[in-house]
């Protein structure tokens, strides 16, 4: 809690123990202060309170005058004078908690044997420590059809539930997608969708997570295990920048479900359904095992490692090399990259941006991001939240979370600079400037903004020419902060380890010759390249010239660049060494292919947006994969380079004693928006991102998640379709001279000039099908 | 409190140590042999309990804890619902449990939940049936069965296919779809007395 906040205490009385605790607090939460526990179920301290279930029934009085009947402490504030007493101390409160955990036990089927939620079940514990021994109840229990699909992921027995309206609660409080409700009365009532908009909510595992009995179960855990079976680490979340805590849950090697962690800083207690049931891609069948080299005949073979490195070495030995390390490795792995580059390479050829990317974002990212500290509880204070770029339901569903908790409690003004008015942004109640695709930097000039507003930029800012020198120049005129969110775990760790042409680790700059020698004498080598690198796409093309060589490449996909044709060119005709969990573009291109560890395998952290580190042990200890850093350290050595990183920890150390560059930082040139292209009848700009639940790699093999995925359409505005007479459901072919795609039409709240379709689900693979993803003109027909 | 004193290295000198002799029992006397030698000459006249095992082998007692039985309804469906009790319940950590959903197409056991891995490993199995008694659906009994000695600790771990009970007249091979017209609870309650003939669908 902030020390200038002035909060008033009330002092009151808990089983005749004093407690001082701010005004507006339930007794419940005060009688938690002095390790009072008060049995609950509907009761959860992020959400509003409802008194559902009647299960926290204490004797209260205040200044003499008691309450006539048990109130529920959940409900209820505390006040001056009150007297409260619990189960503890009134044979009153503890008979109507008992009465109450009859009641609620009279229709819940026995059949704990089988139910998910036995043995970490809340009814099952409190039944023990407030319930009786023996039922009374010798009719026949209600009984539901079971369990029935709420959505492809998640499951309902009806029979189960205690009606406590947590999952309710939360799909509309927090998530804000009102999906499912209380349906009927009395012994009927239960939870319900709407039968025309099924539970397709990115935060429907919460209710999973949340509910205190087994009525909400996910498919892929049901009948999985027992909780006693799993071994639980604390981890990260490795599938986005906003940085949830989480718990991975292992039984003999395998992971078997993930929950939330409770991070009050970062996402409280939830997360999204990507980070719950995305993780099957790690025991995928299809994992690489062994070192593999290519030999004379061109055929990949079975290696051993010291082959493998030896083979590694020699070949970017022999060549000039550039580095290509995606965003998905760790701050450990990445700045293990990083040194690599520069001192066995002795390059500044490194990117990790491999996606759509421009100078413009480098030298953004230099000059305003790195080191830079704007956090979620810069959100939890702001007066205005600017959205460029960037959709957070989609592309940071826990930014949408905090953004969403502010917009409700305290209707903080939310401003979205798109093309497309999204489900996201629409729940935000936000502002809706509406541009063309590419004009971005125009609308951003016009806005008011304080020193408490910020601006949060998404890495798709980037596409647009001149959005980030008018975010910055925005930022300049009135004092807003900026917080660059990317879409991967990984991107603002491998800035902050300077695995990018222009920067090394901290922050320094690499034409600052101060800040070369500090990291030079830092390593122990006599000195550093002085030139700033190449991004992966200019990387691509100095292989395609002819004058880089060599590559080694750590988790990147080729398809994600508008350009893929150069880059798989450049795979085919440079020496590759791929460090790789599975089978990629890469690896089947590569020369030497080297396995390494999955995240749930290896120890390090990822830096989250705010840049805070979220670091993680090995939720499998037992896997012999090494990490990237381990092999990098490898082909140093063989190779004559002592990088001295052979642990997590080692680089851990070594990062934090480094510390981050105090010198001056980058400037950044000025980039000119482009001006709108003309548009003939039949033309459009293409404008998309990518959604939650996609074609992602770390969501293969997952079908119960990708049944909750959004339709994939493409959208158009009512002008437009009404000019082409084109219906919601319509088929529209858009083309450009690489390809088409043909997708259904969605009339919806668009620019004009824009037509919007995912970037990479499926059927709808831009990058690969169209060679675009953003600000090219297409050509749609109808169908 | 008082301080503990650290030992002074004199009083840790073995030759230092006083021993003090103990009182030994006197001599039983010729009473005490002929009581004992009793015993012994009463034993000629009883009938020998010793057997010629493993040619012979005597019955154990009715409740001797013997080898564990995977236990079927009488429609040879399992009663197994993988609910993990016993391995829950196991004192020795013996008993491993995997479930997994049952479907139209696929039917082990009555309800929505089967057991799809079950071992028991008898080298740490203690036999004292703990298991038994967390079993809700009475799927896991012991026999009397006791010869369970082996030489490698791969065949003394029993897999579900060991430990299953034999198929018995009126039962099918599961996987089979439940009794028509009757559901789990039936099956618990004992309605189901055999196979239907519309059960018989894995000829």
């Amino acid at each position: 809690m902030d020390t200038t906040e002035i909060v008033d205490l009330i002092t009151v009385v808990i089983d005749g123990f004093e407690v001082s605790v701010p005004k507006g607090t339930l007794v419940i939460r005060a009688a938690e202060q002095l390790g009072i526990q008060i049995p609950r179920f509907c009761d959860h301290p992020l959400l509003d309170p409802v008194g559902a279930c009647r299960q926290c029934l204490v004797d209260i009085e205040i200044n003499g005058r008691a309450f006539p009947k048990p109130q529920a402490s959940c409900t209820i504030p505390v006040e001056p004078g009150m007297i409260v007493k619990t189960q503890l101390t009134s044979t009153v409160a503890d008979k109507a908690q008992k009465g109450v955990m009859e009641f609620l036990l009279i229709n819940h089927p026995l059949d704990c044997p089988v139910c998910d939620k036995g043995g970490e079940c809340p009814l099952q514990n409190q039944a023990m420590s407030t319930g009786r021994a023996e039922t009374r109840f010798e009719g026949v229990k209600r009984t539901f059809e079971k369990p029935i699909n709420i959505s492809s992921q998640v499951l309902l027995d009806r029979e189960r539930c205690v009606l406590c309206a947590r999952c309710t609660r939360f799909s509309d409080q927090i998530a804000g997608d009102p999906f499912i409700t209380l349906n009927e009365r009395g012994a009927l009532q239960q939870v319900g969708i709407y039968e025309k908009q099924p539970f397709k909510s990115y935060f429907s595992g919460n209710t999973v997570q949340i509910c205190p009995v087994g009525a909400l179960t996910g498919a892929s855990y049901r009948f999985r295990a027992r909780p006693f079976d799993l071994v639980s680490t604390p981890s990260a979340c490795e599938h986005c920048a906003s940085g949830c805590d989480m718990r991975t849950d292992v039984r003999r090697g395998k992971t078997l479900r993930r929950l939330a962690g409770d991070d009050s800083s970062v996402n409280e207690e939830w997360n999204c359904d990507k980070g719950r049931w995305a993780f099957k891609y790690v025991t995928a069948v299809d994992r690489l095992t062994h070192p593999l080299v290519r030999n004379e005949a061109g055929v990949l073979v079975q290696a051993s490692w010291p082959e493998a490195i030896a083979a590694a070495a020699n070949g970017l030995k022999a060549n000039t090399s550039a580095v290509l390390v995606g965003g998905r490795a760790t701050h450990e792995d990445a700045y293990g990259f990083s040194k690599f580059a520069r001192i066995a390479l002795g390059t500044n050829d490194i990117d990790f941006r491999s996606r759509l990317s421009s100078d413009e974002e480098r030298e953004f990212l230099a000059a305003h991001v790195v080191s830079s500290s704007t956090t979620y509880r810069d959100i939890d204070r702001a007066d205005h939240v600017v959205l460029v770029g960037f959709e957070p339901e989609e592309e940071s569903p826990i930014v949408f979370l905090r953004l969403n908790k502010q917009v409700r409690k305290r209707a903080l003004k939310v401003t979205a600079i798109a093309s497309k008015l999204s489900i996201g942004v629409e729940k935000l109640k936000a502002e809706f400037v509406k541009v063309a695709p590419g004009q971005e930097a125009a609308a951003l000039s016009s806005l008011a903004l304080t020193a408490q507003s910020i601006i949060l930029v998404g890495e798709r800012a980037c596409e647009s020419a001149g959005v980030l020198t008018a975010v910055a120049a925005l930022a300049d005129s009135t004092g807003a902060k900026i917080a660059w969110i990317p879409r991967r775990a990984g991107e603002r760790g491998a800035l902050e380890a300077g695995a990018i042409g222009n920067l090394l680790p901290g922050g320094r700059p690499v034409i600052d010759t101060p800040a070369r020698v500090d990291i030079a004498t830092f390593w122990g080598v006599p000195s550093l390249p002085a030139t700033v690198g190449r991004s992966s796409d200019e990387i691509y093309a100095a292989v395609n010239s002819g004058s880089i060589g060599a590559l080694i490449i750590g988790g990147v996909d080729p398809l994600d660049s508008d350009n893929s044709a150069a880059a798989l060119e450049a795979l085919e005709k440079a020496f590759v060494v791929s460090l790789e969990i599975a089978p990629s573009e890469v690896s089947a291109r590569a020369n030497v292919v080297l396995p390494v560890a999955a995240i749930t395998e290896k120890s390090g952290s990822f830096l989250n947006w705010e840049g805070r580190a979220r670091s993680f042990d090995a939720a499998v200890h037992d896997s012999l994969n090494r990490s990237d850093l381990r092999i990098l350290s490898m082909i140093a050595e063989e190779m004559g380079a002592e990088l001295n990183l052979g642990t997590v920890t080692a680089a851990a150390k070594e990062i934090a004693s480094l510390g981050a560059w105090d010198g001056a930082r980058a400037s950044m040139k000025p980039v000119n928006p482009t001006d709108a292209p003309t548009l003939s009848g039949n033309q459009f700009i293409l404008n998309s991102w990518r959604r939650l639940l996609d074609l992602g790699t770390l969501q293969k093999g997952e079908e119960n998640l990708a049944g909750t995925a959004r339709q994939t359409v493409a959208v158009i505005s009512p002008n437009r379709a009404q000019a082409m007479g084109v219906a919601d459901g319509d088929l529209l072919m858009i083309s450009t001279s690489h390809g088409s795609v043909t997708l259904a039409a969605l009339v919806e709240n668009i620019h004009d000039d824009a037509i919007w379709a995912p970037r990479n689900s499926r059927g709808s693979q831009l990058l690969v099908n169209l060679g675009a993803g953003h600000g090219a003109v297409v050509t749609v027909v109808k169908l | 409190m008082a301080e503990i004193e650290p030992l002074k290295s004199n009083e840790m000198d073995l030759r230092k140590v006083e021993f003090t002799q103990v009182d030994q029992p006197g001599s039983v006397g010729l009473t005490g042999h002929m009581k004992g030698f009793w015993t012994t000459f009463s034993t000629i006249f009883k009938k020998p309990e010793t057997v010629e095992y493993p040619e012979v082998k005597a019955p154990t007692q009715e409740r001797f804890h013997g080898r564990h039985q995977l236990n079927r309804h009488p429609d040879g469906l399992e009663k197994c619902i993988g609910c993990e009790l016993c391995a829950w319940a196991c004192p020795a950590d013996a008993i491993y449990v995997e479930g997994a959903d049952n479907t139209e197409e696929h039917r082990m056991s009555p309800g929505e939940r089967y057991g799809k891995v079950y071992q028991i490993n008898y080298l740490r199995c203690v036999f004292c049936g703990l298991c038994i008694e967390a079993c809700p659906t009475r799927a896991l009994t012991m026999t009397n069965e006791y010869e369970l000695a082996d030489d490698s600790r791969e065949k003394l771990i029993f897999e579900k296919d060991d430990l299953l009970g034999p198929l018995r007249a009126g039962m099918l091979m599961p996987p089979h779809p439940m009794y028509p017209d009757m559901n789990d609870s039936n099956y618990y309650k004992g309605d189901v007395l055999g196979a239907h003939p519309s059960q018989e669908v894995n000829k």
